[in-house]
């Protein structure tokens, strides 16, 4: 019951950075892609969203991170063996990312150079945070003794690596060319407008094609997993509706003779990415590594559990509203919108 | 080499990193605070124009800080699971506070930045504030693990298995109150002293325009009387710390003095290097019943050497001259900013000299070698222990391989991004000429 409590409250932490990190780091592209276009503003745009949120996104991360060695300490051995290759990585990437983003805006003789390497390795951290995925499922790790050996062999060699990297390349331009033509509206830029949304259109559908893909391609490695998927069909199958739903608001009229209602189209995405992650993350109970470890197995104790609980059910009470009002001054303020300010002081 | 040795380097290496950044992060938002309230009650945009070019510099700062903290976050994890597995069980609770503290300050630092012309000048202040206590906080909470590893408490250990937590006692833990309050005090004072630095070097350039004269001399006053009252602060929780030490670590004390026999009125050693051999630290100079008296108050309280402990649990000798210098550094900048106050108030000259402001440069440097030299100490003094009396480093340590690569990766990108920063800084602050500061003279900082 407290592992299943504990997993859930993780699942929400991943599910907000999973969204708020395939925003970001595909905002960091667009606003690469589309430097130094005179006919579009798609580049500021993206920019005009990254600047306040970059740091706030990366909380998240942390936050994932922190929660789950908390929640389940005993997982940290094993999980420490088999990630410290490619979340390495990830770190190298982010932390190169980070300061050239920050970099591009302070030395404007080098913008260009620093935005295409904070946009690529932005772009690349997704993508490797997704093929950590088929690792931990069990088809690519030895275990001999209490270590664990990932069989890179295996792995570099197989399909279901490279679906997963797909998908994450996919999932992120998708979300974040969807929030961008959101936000474009907001800042009511509809030639960006335009763009994001032609974006998405394109995006979509490879999106939901490299999930399949990346499904399909588990068979071989991990038939478990796909039949605990196969038994959750239900979720899965809401999950394609709503995703129709979803993205069929992107031909939706609307009042202001615009089409495409792309706040609907937005929160339809959110609830698909819930749903599917959701499902997801339940075919993978109880396992937390595959076939060794599981939530029971690394759970902390009670005292500490509650303890825990308490500590983040305060915490989100205080952060909550902050988070509203952060909200409205760079979402939704049409002053921040359409000034010009940020160039200045950033 | 070995993996356990590999990982202390990588690690070790990536916190030394994360230091100086995170430092100027709690020190710098402070002094931003400072400067806004100036503002207001002196009513002067000098202040307003400094609290602008100091958050400018914690935003560039900030492109590495945050990625550099979540990199040591991220490893500690890592790096280490058998010392995550117990902090899992018994001290998990100060990471997961130290979550809100980030989203406090990130969120209100963008505010403060982004939003600042949309605030009024209280809510401005409001924000900024904020910031500040987020970053103090977040260093505070990250240190209450560091002062538990060194006083383990809130828990018992029955046949290797850990049983009867308590939370909040392990929190409240013996160390907390005295280490949270000097990695506190010494992260500002290393500050104050680092833009004191800027300041006199700026002040040392030809041709100023009067304006610009005032204004850096102005920063420069901030920067000293900060420094000044930090660093005496500093000092006084530095002699607690080193009591705290006496009465619940009493190995690392011995090593950090080079006290090997139990004694009363045991000597203070300064410099030289401890010799197991000869029992007593050769070539230094010695300060008879100094130490008994800085320990416990009295010349002839009892201070516990090195030879009560097993020799397998003495710490590197060297932590002694890791020691001295942040202790040394600390004692010459107290007289340093002392001395430059003294000159400019009791002396009343309104302009420093160049062999004032020479020793004024080299103070920030030498701040922050204070914290490195002070952060090595603590962790390395408490070897081989990771958690005091509880875990050795050992058995805290993961079992994975490709460490020594990684160790060469990291420290590589950790030093070309120094070298990027500074030169980010440099551009930037020459690109955007405080000059242009007094024409545009916009009210919006
Ligand atoms: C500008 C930096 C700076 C300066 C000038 C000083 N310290 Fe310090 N000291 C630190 C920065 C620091 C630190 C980086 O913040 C440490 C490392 C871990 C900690 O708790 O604080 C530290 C640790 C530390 C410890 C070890 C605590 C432990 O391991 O539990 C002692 C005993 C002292 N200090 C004592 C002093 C004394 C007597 C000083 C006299 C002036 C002094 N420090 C100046
Ligand atoms: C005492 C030494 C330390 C101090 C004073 C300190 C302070 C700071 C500061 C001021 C920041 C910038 C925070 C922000 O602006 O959001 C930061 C970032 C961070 N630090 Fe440290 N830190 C220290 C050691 C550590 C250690 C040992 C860890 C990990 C175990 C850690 C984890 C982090 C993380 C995860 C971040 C990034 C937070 C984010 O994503 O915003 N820090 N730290
Ligand atoms: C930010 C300033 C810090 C610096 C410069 C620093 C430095 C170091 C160094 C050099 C080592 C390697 C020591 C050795 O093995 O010989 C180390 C180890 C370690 N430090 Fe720190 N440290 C800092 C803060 C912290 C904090 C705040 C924590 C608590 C969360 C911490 C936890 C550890 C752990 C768990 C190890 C590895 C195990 C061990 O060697 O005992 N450090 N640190």
């Amino acid at each position: 019951m407290e592992a299943y409590v504990a997993i859930i409250i993780i699942w929400l932490f991943l599910f907000f950075y999973a969204l708020g990190g395939a925003i970001d780091f595909g905002a960091g592209f667009w606003s690469m892609f589309y430097f130094g276009r005179k006919d579009t503003t798609a580049a500021s745009i993206a920019n005009l969203y990254l600047t306040p949120s970059w740091k706030v996104t990366n909380v998240f991360l942390v936050l994932f991170v922190v929660a789950l060695v908390g929640f389940f300490p005993h997982a940290a051995f094993t999980l420490g063996s088999i990630m410290i290759v490619p979340v390495s990585f990830v770190l190298i990437l982010l932390i190169i990312r980070s300061a050239f983003m920050v970099y591009s805006y302070s030395v404007q003789k080098y913008t260009k150079a620093f935005t295409y390497i904070s946009g690529i390795t932005g772009l690349l951290i997704p993508a490797l945070m997704l093929s950590i995925l088929p690792i931990i499922i069990g088809g690519f790790v030895e275990v001999v003794g209490d270590r664990h050996y990932i069989l890179y062999d295996r792995l570099l060699t197989s399909p279901t690596l490279y679906a997963h990297i797909g998908f994450g390349l996919a999932a992120e331009l998708f979300l974040s060319s969807l929030f961008l033509s959101d936000y474009a509206r907001e800042a009511k830029s509809m030639e960006t407008y335009k763009v994001y949304r032609k974006n998405a259109i394109i995006l979509g559908p490879i999106m939901i094609g490299m999930a399949v893909a990346a499904t399909m391609t588990l068979i071989p490695e991990a038939m478990w997993m796909v039949e605990n998927m196969a038994s959750q069909w239900h979720l899965f199958a809401l999950s394609v509706i709503v995703f129709s739903v979803g993205y069929s608001a992107l031909w939706w009229p609307s009042r202001k003779g615009r089409v495409g209602q792309p706040r609907v189209a937005v929160v339809f995405m959110m609830i698909q990415i819930g749903l599917a992650s959701f499902a997801y993350g339940w075919s993978h109970m109880p396992y937390i590594v595959y076939p060794k470890l599981t939530l029971y197995d690394a759970l902390t104790n009670n005292q500490m559990f509650y303890s825990l609980l308490w500590g983040y059910g305060i915490g989100m009470a205080i952060i909550v509203p902050l988070f509203y009002w952060f909200w409205r001054l760079f979402l939704k303020d049409k002053r921040y919108l359409t000034n010009e300010e940020v160039d200045d002081v950033r | 080499m070995d993996n356990v040795l590999l990982a202390r380097m990588l690690f070790g290496s990536s916190l030394i990193f994360h230091i100086i950044f995170a430092t100027l992060g709690v020190g710098l938002t402070l002094m931003i605070l400072i400067a806004e309230i100036l503002r207001v009650v002196r009513k002067d945009d000098d202040y307003g124009i400094l609290a602008k070019r100091w958050t400018k510099a914690v935003a560039i700062l900030l492109g590495v800080a945050i990625p550099s903290g979540t990199i040591v976050a991220v490893m500690l994890a890592l790096l280490w699971p058998g010392f995550i597995e117990v902090v899992g069980q018994v001290i998990a609770l100060p990471f997961t506070l130290e979550i809100f503290a980030f989203f406090i300050e990130a969120l209100f630092l963008s505010i403060y930045v982004y939003a600042a012309s949309r605030l009024s000048s209280t809510m401005r202040i409001i924000s900024v504030f904020f910031v500040a206590l987020g970053a103090t906080a977040s260093a505070v909470l990250i240190t209450n693990v560091q002062s538990w590893m060194n006083t383990p408490t809130g828990f018992n250990v029955v046949n290797g298995e850990i049983t009867d937590v308590r939370p909040w006692e392990a929190v409240l833990n013996p160390a907390f109150g005295y280490t949270a309050v000097h990695v506190a005090s010494s992260a500002y004072m290393a500050t104050a002293f680092v833009v004191a630095s800027v300041a006199a070097y700026q002040l040392l350039k030809p041709n100023l325009k009067a304006s610009e004269k005032t204004y850096h001399r102005k920063g420069l006053m901030v920067a000293l009387v900060f420094g000044a009252i930090t660093s005496i602060w500093t000092a006084t929780n530095g002699h607690a710390s080193a009591v705290g030490l006496h009465n619940n670590v009493p190995v690392k004390l011995a090593a950090a003095e080079g006290l090997f026999e139990t004694q009363s009125n045991a000597p203070l050693a300064i410099f030289g290097t401890p010799d197991p051999e000869a029992n007593r630290v050769v070539g230094g100079i010695e300060l008879p019943g100094m130490l008994s008296y800085l320990a416990t108050g009295s010349l002839d309280g009892v201070v516990v050497g090195l030879n009560e402990f097993p020799r397998d649990e003495w710490p590197p000798l060297f932590v002694h001259t890791l020691f001295n210098i942040m202790v040394g550094i600390g004692t010459l900048l107290i007289g340093l900013s002392f001395g430059a106050l003294a000159y400019r108030f009791i002396f009343k000259k309104r302009e420093y000299p160049n062999w004032l402001l020479i020793p004024i440069i080299g103070s920030g440097p030498l701040a922050m070698l204070g914290i490195e030299t002070g952060w090595i100490f603590a962790c390395i003094g408490r070897q081989p222990w990771t958690i005091y009396g509880i875990q050795r480093t050992a058995e805290a340590a993961t079992k994975s391989a490709n460490l020594g690569t990684f160790f060469v990766i990291f420290l590589t990108l950790y030093v070309f991004l120094l070298v990027i920063t500074a030169l980010v800084m440099r551009f930037y602050f020459r690109r955007n000429p405080l000059i242009n500061e007094f024409n545009s003279q916009s009210p919006s900082v």
